[in-house]
């Protein structure tokens, strides 16, 4: 009863529903009627394709410093000691991540738009409509509210192991807050910081759905590029070749960053 | 920093989160289809229990949420208890391609089993969402037992061997009651993940069978409409009281844990 054959049926599993499936993507990239070609990579290097991936690169990395910049200091204030009920804040920092993020992500689009609340209360106040939906900014607004509890634990997690006699060391040396900061706590909690990036660029950077309920359309992503192939479109084969080049992206994305710094250093999400 | 600026922050945060949240659930109970108050109201809700779509995603999700976690949770646990036993290339082998799942993103996933669906002519409907639900839900289960049975000491299973249990007797009496916390994790995680899924679902529902994620986003692309306010509170409360249960639960556990020594 205890043996290898147990992990056989997930074998199987495996080969046919993850296994396959990848190689279908690259078969349908390179192929197309059973003829090789590099039409569909070919495609993408139209101007509207390359657009929209250095869009969807350079909106989830402007998402992923603003997390950064905001969670860490909230990182930091929920590790230090004297901060009372932090297992709590922590808990409700969290549990969005367990909310649907469709649902989260409707919640402020019907907040912000032309019709929303927030303009009813400035239409009140007699200030003019102001159009906040349908652009970038909202597009890097929905990604951070989406993302940012991802950041948050990885950075909290490791700042809550850190040795507190190396604090002490850094200070009876006579460092100051800043020469602590910048000389031991930073680059202790780096392997958080590094995971939490990559916890918010990989959903930012695929993302169909932000765009569409905060983008209303107008922005247009590499996501919402491959989801057109397969719903409307119904280009499989240039959906596939998009499809690896977010795979490769991602991979390379991944191999690069934990190159730099090991990802099971304690700053793993779980 | 001082105590009250961070104090302000933390509460900026919880705010920048939870203020839309609040604010949908208040709108729900509102008796206008605009957002300005203008008195409380069921109306949404009757709405919201009227609608047969719904009612249908609803039933839908919940059955799909049920058979995925106990599928994922089944095979994860014995993949768990199988890879433990592997040892070097094999074991790195099958590790990867458990990752590889986790790491790929949503939409990757989505498109990937939808061309194997299509390919394989199995039409599009329950059977393509349990099974895709499960395919995103076992690594996560077998995340969540791994360290159990790392954790678990093997002589006690041989011992159990050795005073006569069969070995099927054995990891029933044994091996099981050892690694249970991790399976009910897991069993969770699956549940919870296929409830939340949008977009895998997205690509490989059926013209009829579709969850409440969807159901949602096509009613939300039409435009403003309080009956989703009104199933978005009650899935949102729903999630809360879930989570804070097993939180206190957890609490209640680790309080006695604590006394016991």
């Amino acid at each position: 009863m205890y043996r290898k054959s147990l992990a056989y049926p997930y074998l199987i599993w495996a080969a046919i529903f993850i296994a396959a499936p990848l190689l279908l993507i690259v078969y349908f990239s390179f192929f197309k009627d059973g003829v090789f070609t590099l039409h569909n990579y070919q495609k993408f290097l139209e101007d509207y394709y390359i657009e929209a991936l250095i869009r969807s690169i350079h909106l989830a990395f402007v998402s992923t410093v603003i997390c950064l910049v905001m969670a860490y200091p909230l990182a930091m204030i929920l590790s230090s000691r004297q901060m009372t009920n932090k297992e709590i804040i922590l808990l409700l920092v969290v549990l969005p991540m367990w909310m649907n993020s469709l649902l989260r992500t409707y919640a402020w689009a019907s907040l912000l738009e032309n019709n929303g609340v927030i303009n009813s209360i400035l239409n009140a106040l007699n200030v003019p409509k102001v159009q906040f939906l349908y652009g970038n900014g909202a597009v890097i607004f929905g990604m951070v509210y989406n993302f940012f509890p991802f950041m948050v634990l990885p950075i909290y997690n490791v700042l809550c192991k850190i040795d507190r006699s190396l604090v002490e060391a850094s200070y009876d040396l006579g460092a100051n807050k800043i020469t602590t900061f910048r000389r031991v706590i930073l680059p202790l909690s780096m392997p958080g910081v590094i995971t939490g990036m990559i916890m918010v660029f990989m959903p930012a950077l695929t993302t169909f759905l932000i765009t569409r309920l905060l983008g209303g359309g107008k922005v247009i992503l590499i996501g919402n590029i491959i989801e057109e192939q397969f719903t409307r479109t119904r280009d499989m084969g240039f959906g596939s070749a998009v499809s690896m080049i977010l795979m490769l992206i991602v991979l390379g994305t991944l191999s690069f960053m934990s190159k730099k710094d090991s990802l099971d250093k304690g700053g793993g999400l779980f | 920093m001082s105590r009250f600026l961070k104090r302000a922050y933390v509460l900026f945060i919880l705010l920048m989160m939870y203020a839309p949240i609040a604010l949908l659930m208040v709108f729900s109970f509102n008796n206008s289809k605009l957002p300005i108050w203008s008195g409380f109201t069921l109306d949404w809700y009757i709405k919201m229990f009227n609608n047969a779509g719904v009612q249908e995603a609803f039933m839908y999700t919940l059955i799909i949420a049920v058979l995925s976690s106990l599928g994922a949770t089944v095979i994860g646990t014995f993949a768990a208890i199988g890879i433990h036993q592997m040892t070097g290339w094999k074991k790195n082998i099958i590790m990867n391609i458990t990752y590889i799942p986790l790491l790929s993103p949503d939409i990757v996933i989505g498109i990937s089993l939808m061309m194997l669906f299509s390919v394989l002519k199995l039409p599009f409907g329950l059977v393509t969402l349990i099974v895709s639900h499960i395919t995103f839900s076992i690594p996560y289960v077998i995340l969540s037992v791994t360290p159990k049975l790392k954790q678990m000491n093997y002589n006690l299973y041989e011992a159990a061997l050795d005073l006569g249990a069969t070995p099927g007797y054995a990891f029933k009496k044994v091996i099981f009651p050892e690694i249970m916390p991790g399976v009910i994790a897991g069993a969770f995680i699956a549940f919870t993940l296929s409830i939340d899924d949008f977009v895998v679902s997205f690509f490989n529902k059926g013209a009829r069978e579709e969850t409440l994620p969807i159901k949602i986003y096509a009613m939300a692309r039409k435009g403003v409409n309080p009956t989703i306010n009104a199933i978005s509170t009650i899935m949102f409360t729903t999630i809360i009281v879930i989570l804070l249960g097993i939180n206190i639960r957890a609490n209640k556990k680790a309080k006695v844990l604590n006394a016991r020594k």
